[in-house]
């Protein structure tokens, strides 16, 4: 085959012994790769829970890594979340994806429970296991220094878990080469239930490419539009401020989660915009392989810079004005190898619910508990909801399904509630990321304060970001290219015949079977919705923009819109008929 | 819904694209809707069902267009590529259809974000906004535009005309001469101003004018004015008759980001004001400045073909610099072109693209530069076609 290897590599932690999966063609066909073969492979182990040692933890690569195709070094980590029960998936950046590929597999599917903590080591002529004993309780620099230096390793990529997973967060993440995470819904925390402690990668092999003139014609075609995008490559945008670009904007839309969702307006924000962390730590900028844009930062003295969400819940969402300790928080997050989002709003939960605005020292002191599993970090260490409900305040948690929100109030961006409420990993706002056209202006601009209309618009985009992590494409890339042009790489590298519309119908398939692996653990109409703080509060409007709440009827009538468009029933559930259309069982 | 599919209708007849009532335009949330009834509607639909979209328009352009767009398709098998920057960056390829039916254009549809559909019109859709599918529909009929012409001159050099679009030349270009508006000129408030209401307010009108004139397609083109170490500046994509609450203020030193949605060629209009005392700047897709850009005949040139990125010989149309340069910022952007082009002058034309032109208080000399330059490649190109007959 051109573009994939035809082979994923099956690990069973429990005997320690491993199998080459070899799917057939029409199988990487219909799911691409990614966040598509995962759910292939995934769907009939969906009624184990999280840490059932049968339900597998799935990497997996697709057809562009390792070749030419514009920022198409990312990768999926697929598996059920132990935050919310649901089905949970990373797109995650960093050189796994290429790696795993030039070793020469398209995946890996884990399954099995380690007796002791173990490592995997992976290269085109074997596959071994390895003691990790040594590894627990150290810090992520310092695992993947000591992983980096295995020379047998040397330029490979590394998946590890830090002190966070090992304590039992369950928004613990997977952190690649040191700085890129699968950051959200607890995956580090299945690994570490697997315990597994790391995955290295080494390769050399070559993809094989079918048209390479043709893949370098569709090449040229995203870089045009990449130059052409003032979010990616324009003076202000994520190529020269990385993603905390969108902070200032955020502020001025007056749409900026303030103490725990209360207020959208953060005073103290423009003294904290990217351009602060510019001139303060004189950051220079690195990113994935293979990619141009290189939206990541990293200060003069090594300093990592926060993205935009860590940026924006560490410092209005939390009440702190003190740049450097939203520096020295997302130190402690990545050092423990957890979620800053999920982090973020839960400490504003707690701050809420016990009556308080966090001091700087008590904000870090509880991330380091939550991180070691200390005092009150281990009960914060449940995210969000869990603790709330313990509290007795459950409608203090800003989630849905029981994942934290990220950086974007829906009230200034109505988009969003939709979203974040069909989203099937949660609160996540990555599966149709409305704020493209709702506040970026991209494709073209709609209107943020209506709801009217966008739940087409919210499907269509589930179904083209589905198709994206399973192309393992960078998102950041369709605010300026669209599937057009990489339906065209997609052939050049496969050989298929594909075209933008047949891959939103695949796009369309992925996402539908996502739903059926939810529906099957119980999740239905009532899970698909926000909390009652943002239909019955105000944000914070200002003179000529008004924050108001949402309109809980409008919300319910466009989600039964987005049902009837997705081919749901009433209740958020399955149809026979739709599934037999797609070609999936229910 | 449909208070904007109306929208889109209204805005093709306004900018003169379609006759009035003429436009159909489709939206879909979970039932699909029409801004009125048709007896196509039918087949438009079974269209809809085949794609992934919101939003869908079909209409058959007024002449000129109509006219020209029926020759392209007579002229070629299944698509046709015209060589400047519209499609070079968001169209690709023009796809036609030989026949206004569901099996036939879905296909099409599937591939590329519009189509024409032979003797019919043109069809387009969008997946979050009519205004999506309407700017692809005017953006076809602009690359159509220029194709024709710039075709027809490049055969009329080698002296092998098309004997159809010869025939056809004088009545297209009277039917032009319909399309556009009867007076180019426009009253513009006059600077310096550094109130960032005056500011906006400039720009408004200066936008609107430069649609009225007809020297602006769909959402493209911009405007910019330099006060207060600012930078205000259209957002990106948006329409130059709808500024309103469109106008992102960008300070010099970057020290906010609330720009990021600020138009692809901030960093250009940014350099030319630091290159020099301009502080305005307005950039429209005039159609035969954007021809006139296309037609060298440079015999054995090492860049032919690669004109929009490689020209390196110094063109001029009268005093007006012929430059190269892609949209944005990249190492071949036009923002790296594009200042040292304008400084000491009235203007300069990307190639393929459109031109811009600046002002030293307000948008007065900046529009009549427009409106003069467009007038002058007009003739220049009269000129070529005539002196080769």
């Amino acid at each position: 085959m051109h573009g994939w290897t035809g082979k994923i590599l099956k690990v069973n932690l429990t005997d320690k012994t491993t199998e080459e999966l070899r799917l057939p063609p029409d199988v990487y066909l219909r799911n691409i790769g990614g966040k598509g073969l995962s759910g292939e492979l995934l769907l009939e182990h969906f009624r184990h829970s999280w840490d059932d040692p049968q339900m597998p933890l799935a990497f997996m690569t697709g057809p562009l890594n390792n070749t030419s195709s514009p920022t198409s070094g990312r990768m999926t980590v697929m598996s059920r979340s132990p935050l919310t029960g649901a089905v949970c998936d990373a797109s995650v950046g960093g050189k796994m994806g290429t790696v795993l590929k030039r070793a020469g597999y398209d995946g890996i599917v884990m399954t099995g429970k380690s007796l002791d903590w173990c490592g995997l080591s992976i290269s085109e002529t074997g596959v071994s296991f390895g003691n990790a004993a040594h590894l627990t309780g150290l810090p992520i620099s310092e695992i993947h220094t000591q992983l980096a230096a295995d020379p047998v390793m040397k330029n490979g990529a590394h998946a590890m878990i830090g002190p966070a997973a090992e304590n039992g967060v369950r928004y613990a993440a997977i952190v690649f080469d040191g700085h890129y995470f699968a950051g959200r819904g607890g995956l580090g925390l299945v690994m570490a239930e697997k315990k597994l402690k790391f995955i290295s990668v080494n390769g050399s092999l070559k993809t094989e490419v079918f048209d390479r003139d043709e893949l370098k014609a569709a090449q040229e075609e995203i870089f045009r539009l990449v130059s052409a995008s003032p979010m990616l490559t324009g003076d202000l945008g994520i190529t020269n401020y990385g993603t905390g670009a969108l902070y200032d904007l955020m502020h001025s839309r007056r749409m900026m989660p303030t103490n725990n969702f209360r207020q959208t307006y953060f005073e103290h924000s423009p003294s904290m915009n990217a351009y602060a962390y510019k001139k303060q730590y004189d950051t220079r900028k690195f990113g994935c392989a293979g990619c141009h844009i290189l939206c990541k930062k990293v200060g003069a003295k090594g300093e990592i810079i926060p993205e935009f969400e860590t940026m924006s819940h560490f410092s209005a969402l939390v009440g702190n004005s003190d740049l450097d300790v939203v520096v020295e928080a997302n130190r402690i997050c990545n050092e423990a190898g957890m979620d800053t989002i999920s982090a973020g709003v839960t400490l504003a939960t707690y701050a809420e619910i016990t009556d308080q605005t966090l001091s700087t020292e008590n904000f870090l002191q509880l991330l380091e508990n939550i991180a070691s599993g200390q005092g009150e970090g281990v009960a914060l260490g449940q995210g969000a909801l869990r603790f709330a409900t313990e509290s007795g305040q459950p409608q203090v948690a800003m989630v849905s399904k029981g994942m934290e929100f990220p950086a974007y109030d829906p009230r200034g961006a109505q988009g969003m509630a939709l979203a974040y409420a069909t989203s099937t990993r949660g609160g996540c706002h990555l599966r149709a990321y409305p704020i493209a056209h709702e506040i970026l202006r991209k494709p073209v601009a709609t209107d943020r304060f209506s709801l009217s209309g966008k739940a087409r618009i919210i499907k269509i985009s589930e179904d083209m970001n589905a198709v994206v992590d399973s192309l393992t494409a960078c998102k950041f890339l369709f605010f300026a290219a669209s599937l057009e042009e990489y339906a065209r790489a997609l052939n050049a590298v496969t050989g298929m015949q594909t075209s933008a519309q047949e891959l939103l119908k695949l796009g369309e398939r992925i996402y539908y079977r996502e739903r059926i692996m939810n529906a099957r653990n119980g999740f239905a109409v009532n899970d698909d919705d926000i909390p009652a703080r943002f239909f019955e509060e105000s944000g914070s409007s200002s003179e000529t923009i008004l924050i108001a709440p949402l309109k809980r009827s409008e919300f319910l009538e466009e989600r039964a819109a987005y049902y009837r468009i997705r081919g749901l029933d009433e209740q958020g559930l399955p149809t026979a008929e739709k599934c037999a259309e797609l070609g999936l069982s229910c | 819904m449909l208070k904007l599919l109306i929208k889109y209708e209204q805005k093709l007849v306004e900018h003169g694209l379609c006759a009035s009532g003429t436009p159909l335009v489709g939206g879909v949330n979970d039932v699909v809707i029409w801004n009125r009834e048709d007896p196509l509607s039918e087949e438009l639909e079974k269209i809809i069902a085949g794609l992934n979209i919101n939003s869908l328009i079909f209409a058959r352009p007024v002449e000129p267009f109509f006219s020209i767009l029926n020759y392209l398709a007579r002229h070629s098998d299944t698509e046709f590529v015209p060589e400047d920057t519209e499609t070079r960056t968001f169209l690709h390829s023009i796809p036609v259809a030989r026949s206004l039916t569901a099996t036939e254009i879905i296909p099409l549809l599937q591939k590329r974000k519009g189509c024409v559909v032979a003797g019919h019109g043109i069809i387009s859709f969008g997946t979050v906004s009519p205004e999506q599918a309407f700017v692809v529909f005017s953006s076809i009929i602009f690359s159509a535009f220029v194709k024709f012409f710039v075709d027809h001159a490049y055969a009329q050099q080698v002296g092998a005309p098309d004997p159809e679009a010869k025939k056809m030349l004088p009545e297209v270009l009277a039917a032009y001469d319909q399309f556009l508006p009867g007076h180019a000129e426009a009253e513009l408030v006059t600077g310096d101003f550094s109130n960032p209401g005056d500011i906006v307010r400039a720009m408004i009108q200066a936008g609107q004018a430069t649609v009225n004139a007809r020297m602006v397609d769909s959402f493209f083109g911009n405007i910019s004015y330099f006060a207060n170490d600012t930078v205000y500046i259209s957002q990106t994509g948006s329409s130059m008759d709808e500024l309103e609450s469109c106008i992102d203020a960008c300070p010099l030193d970057d020290s906010a980001c609330t720009g990021i949605t600020a138009s692809s060629e901030l960093l250009a209009h940014r350099d030319i004001y630091l290159g020099g005392s301009n502080r305005a700047i307005l950039h429209g897709h005039p159609k035969f400045s954007v021809i006139m850009s296309m037609l060298c005949f440079e015999k054995d040139c090492k860049n032919r073909g690669k004109c929009h990125i490689k020209c390196d010989k110094p063109r001029f149309v009268d005093d007006i610099p012929v430059i190269p340069g892609e949209v944005g910022s990249g190492p071949r952007g036009l923002s790296n072109t594009l200042p040292p082009a304008v400084q000491g002058r009235r203007g300069a034309i990307v190639y393929g693209h459109g031109v811009f032109t600046v002002g030293q208080k307000d948008f007065r000399d900046a529009y009549a530069s427009l409106a003069e330059i467009e007038a002058l490649c007009r003739n220049f190109y009269l000129k070529i076609i005539s002196a080769s007959n």
